[in-house]
């Protein structure tokens, strides 16, 4: 069964057949800087992204949404909407068709709210209609009889509070028992002798804010009715059978009757893993008969996904007067909102990486991550790490103040290295070059200090003409960290590719490859081509739309796991069919999945591993970071940044660099900028006017070193890229500015007044 | 409402509502999706367009102010079968990611290389910080820029 696809490009206008020619580029083997096979189209404008589609008779879908963090729905008066010009349909829980639950992990979401509301955003009813303005105007007048409810906000009392979820969806599935009110997982990591006293201590208490994904391309699709009772959703997302599986039991249909189509991706980082508006624009569309399109407006997609969860974490770190480690006591509160997306992994993350890439005999780590009225959080780059990384690089610095010692060393003396037993009792494998990444990082020289007068742009507060450079000071800050990459905990991942083989017009051999592996941005689909030429030995190679209809799963592009698994699965696909087609001297179609090597459950109580391996494998970064600080104003720029990333092998190294960059962006973002702002609840800077993120001014110059440690077990040696720069940066802006200021700055993004003292 | 504008050079004529913005009637109306619709607030940048040869955010811009005026897109800056040499530079150099900032981003450093065809580093950023990128960090962005001013076929 195959999709309509003749729709989708088709507006654009295409180039002049000649550019093409002119500009072919090189697209290179495993190993070699290859331009992006989508950037041309991007540069020109005729890439399609999910909001550029278009079909004969569309309709324009819009989500009324709840202006309440929590309440209770008394009625939902629909009749005015209905008569509206233009309007085709307008739904609510009553009409989904099957599972009225959806979710990544654990089926607590409503579709639309059945009786209650639990988050400022949360979609209560839908409108098609023919233009989006009358949507938008038929939604106004849908009225929602709200009693507003007590929301929880507060994470340290949510588990004190009535439950959002008395039903407790997230009991039950092996993680420890715990019956407290709105405790989506707490967990406990206890290794050695947590007890152990060093010669000195340090103590802290951290906080995180919530960071929102703020992609650029908002949540949008296109539902089409095959006109056989089932749909084609084309939409931008991370992973196209994982939605297929949510989506189509909400529906009331078969997995194969929803084919779920990559469209263009504006970035993810995270925030496309759960569900937009795939099941809303497949129900306009079922109902109607007609082609629906939803496209979020900004606002609504601040509202509208998950956001990174913001967190408070209290650490206590011990050390021998010499500056080994002995032990580390954290505590880690993470608060999910409203439903559980992929919190569970988050708490185990931040256990599993609350330490650091660092030698720790003995620690206690506790994670809890809450339900609350608050934003619902879920997946963003580098999740559970991100946060702890900010808090033990704090602590680390502050450990090598007690001690003298100079930080690097500090992180030298105590950095893991293959053979060590990490705090879960899993020892580690493979490569991980901790001490080569912070050697690397550290010997990058930034540049001097440049005199004064200059040019203000180069100055904190920039072109505001803030300061001649009175009361400007100059820090330098470092940070290292580590993360998984790979989903872990015994998850049983996969990533299935198919390969055709033929013959073409000349008799010369041509491939067709297809992998679901969602291109979000990061340049998984140069991966894959690049792999299959590598395997097949020959350019002509194209790569197949993403789509359910025609290839088993890839997986999620996440967890750093994405350039891994569709390069273990190409490589497998391409040598069974080249096996096969010298077998049989005919064209073949061979589809593979392939498997990284298994892990296993962390024990519920104690947090060691059981059976085995709980991670598949870890990346490392190190980055130095030169800020300058006005410590009058609270204003900051940062000068220079220099990081080494254990990479394994870079596989498209062009492509590597760009992902430490804007990684790194990210970071600096969470650091310096971006916070999703909250008051009851509900979310009070839902813009790019007032959720700032980095640009072209706030952004230093970036010298990246990659670190090149073959992963025995990563295809080709490699090892996903994509979070470690976002887990370190944030840390090492931090501890910059520490330099510059010599405060505590205990809380991201930093505020001005708490760089100045107030 | 009745509208008649140039847009890259040919006569076009669209109905729009009154309060539509020239950004969805390029868009939806004239079949031009390439210019993106990222913050409808002028924040950053991906609707940029030429109006009479001035960068602007056409979501700013209602569709019936740019009624008979002339209007230049990302469409519509390559021409005889050449990429404006911008883009060459943004594919070359790396500048792209998700994409989704770019069409913004190429027709603004177009408007700058145009202004001022060897600025300093200081003004590519200053020229190019109302143009957000979420994916690159724009180190490359703005190597590509330099890479399109110093006019090297890299
Ligand atoms: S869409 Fe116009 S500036 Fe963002
Ligand atoms: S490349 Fe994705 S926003 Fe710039």
């Amino acid at each position: 069964m195959s999709a309509p696809v003749p729709l989708l490009v088709a507006r654009c206008r295409a180039l002049p057949g000649s550019a093409a020619g002119k500009h072919s580029l090189e697209l290179g083997r495993v190993g070699e800087s290859a331009a992006r096979v989508d950037g041309i189209p991007k540069t020109t404008g005729e890439f399609a992204y999910s909001s550029d589609l278009a079909a004969a008779g569309m309709l324009w879908g819009h989500t009324v949404r709840s202006r309440h963090a929590h309440a209770r729905i008394r009625g939902i008066e629909i009749s005015e909407a209905v008569g509206m010009p233009g309007v085709h349909a307008v739904l609510t829980h009553d009409d989904v068709p099957g599972e009225k639950r959806y979710g990544l992990e654990f089926p607590d979401q409503p579709v639309l709210a059945i009786d209650r509301v639990r988050y400022f955003g949360e979609a209560v009813a839908l409108v098609a209609a023919e233009h989006p303005e009358q949507a938008r105007r038929a939604a106004a007048k849908i009225t929602v009889d709200y009693e507003p409810l007590e929301p929880v906000v507060d994470p340290e009392r949510a588990t004190e509070q009535e439950p959002l979820h008395p039903d407790r969806p997230t009991a039950g599935h092996g993680y420890l028992d715990d019956p407290r009110p709105n405790v989506i997982r707490s967990m406990v990591v206890r290794h050695g002798d947590p007890d152990a006293l060093g010669d000195v201590s340090v103590e802290g208490v951290y906080e995180v804010g919530i960071q929102d994904q703020a992609f650029l391309g908002p949540e949008s699709g296109l539902a089409v009715p095959d006109g056989e009772g089932g749909i084609d959703i084309y939409v931008a997302t991370q992973w196209l059978h994982v939605d297929r599986d949510q989506v189509a039991p909400c529906l009331a249909l078969e997995p194969e009757q929803v084919r779920i189509h990559l469209a263009g991706v504006g970035g993810a980082f995270g925030g496309r893993e759960d569900l937009s508006m795939q099941i809303h624009g497949a129900m306009l569309a079922l109902h109607t008969g007609r082609p629906v399109k939803i496209v979020y407006g900004r606002e609504e997609s601040f509202t509208g996904h998950v956001h990174r969860h913001p967190a408070r974490i209290w650490a206590e770190h011990r050390a021998a007067l010499d500056g080994r480690l002995v032990a580390v006591r954290m505590r880690i509160l993470l608060d999910g909102g409203a439903y559980a997306s992929s919190s569970t992994a988050v708490v185990a993350n931040a256990c599993a990486f609350a330490c650091g890439p660092y030698r720790v005999d003995n620690a206690l780590i506790e994670s809890t991550c809450v339900y609350s009225n608050n934003p619902p959080c879920g997946a963003m780059r580098g999740f559970g790490a991100v946060q702890t990384c900010f808090a033990h690089e704090a602590q680390m610095d502050k450990l090598a103040a007690v001690l003298d010692i100079d930080p690097v060393e500090l992180r030298l003396l105590n950095a893991l290295e293959p053979g060590d037993v990490l705090p879960t009792g899993q020892t580690l494998t493979g490569s991980f070059p901790v001490a080569e990444v912070i050697r690397r990082a550290a010997a990058l020289d930034p540049p001097e200090p440049e005199e004064l007068p200059r040019d203000p742009l180069r100055l904190p507060g920039g072109s505001g003409n803030t300061t001649h450079g009175q009361g400007v000071r100059r820090g330098i800050g470092f940070a290292a960290g580590f993360k998984n990459i790979c989903y872990s905990e015994g998850f049983d991942d996969s990533c299935a590719a198919r390969v055709r083989l033929f013959a073409g017009g000349a008799g010369e051999l041509q491939a067709e490859v297809h992998c679901a592996g969602a291109e979000v941005g990061q340049g998984v689909t140069n991966v894959i081509l690049q792999v299959a030429r590598t395997e097949l030995g020959i350019e002509s190679v194209v790569l197949a739309p993403a789509s359910t209809a025609d290839v088993g799963s890839a997986g999620s592009a996440s967890a750093s796991r994405m350039t891994w698994m569709a390069a273990g699965a190409v490589q497998l696909a391409c040598r069974a069919a080249l096996e096969e087609r010298e077998r049989t001297g005919v064209d073949v179609d061979v589809e593979r999945v392939y498997r990284h090597p298994r892990t296993w459950p962390l024990d519920p109580e104690t947090g060691q591993i059981t059976g085995g391996p709980a991670h598949v494998s870890f990346a490392c970064a190190a980055m130095k970071v030169v800020a300058e600080v006005d410590v009058e104003l609270g204003l900051t720029r940062l000068v220079w940044i220099g990081t080494a990333q254990d990479v394994g092998k870079a596989v498209n190294p062009q492509a590597v660099y760009g992902q430490i960059e804007g990684g790194t962006a990210q970071g600096i973002g969470l650091a310096l900028m971006e916070e999703i702002q909250t008051r009851g609840g509900l979310i009070t800077n839902a813009s790019f006017t007032d959720y700032l993120i980095p640009t072209t001014l706030d952004v230093p110059p970036i010298v990246a070193e990659l670190v090149e440690d073959p992963e025995p077990d990563g295809p080709y040696g490699l090892k996903g890229v994509g979070e470690p720069p976002t887990v370190v940066s944030t840390a090492a802006v931090l501890s910059a500015l520490r330099a510059a200021t010599g405060r505590e700055l205990a809380r991201v993004p930093v505020r001005p007044d708490e760089i100045v003292g107030l | 409402m009745r509208i008649e504008l140039t847009v890259n050079g040919e006569r076009q004529e669209a109905d729009v509502w009154a309060g539509e913005s020239l950004l969805f009637a390029l868009r939806e109306r004239l079949g031009l999706p390439g210019s993106k619709n990222a913050c409808e607030q002028g924040e950053c940048g991906s609707c940029s367009v030429l109006l009479d040869g001035r960068l602007v955010c056409s979501c700013l811009v209602l569709a019936a102010q740019a009624d008979g005026h002339e209007v230049v897109t990302v469409e519509g800056l390559a021409g005889d079968g050449e990429l404006h040499p911008v883009q060459d530079a943004f594919v070359r150099a790396g500048a792209v990611q998700c994409g989704f900032c770019t069409p913004g981003l190429v027709v603004a450093a177009a408007d700058l290389l145009q202004r001022s065809p060897q600025p300093s580093d200081d003004e590519i950023r200053e020229a190019l910080s109302g143009n957000l990128c979420r994916c690159t960090g724009y180190q490359k962005i703005l190597d590509a820029v330099s890479l399109a001013a110093s006019g090297a076929d890299a």
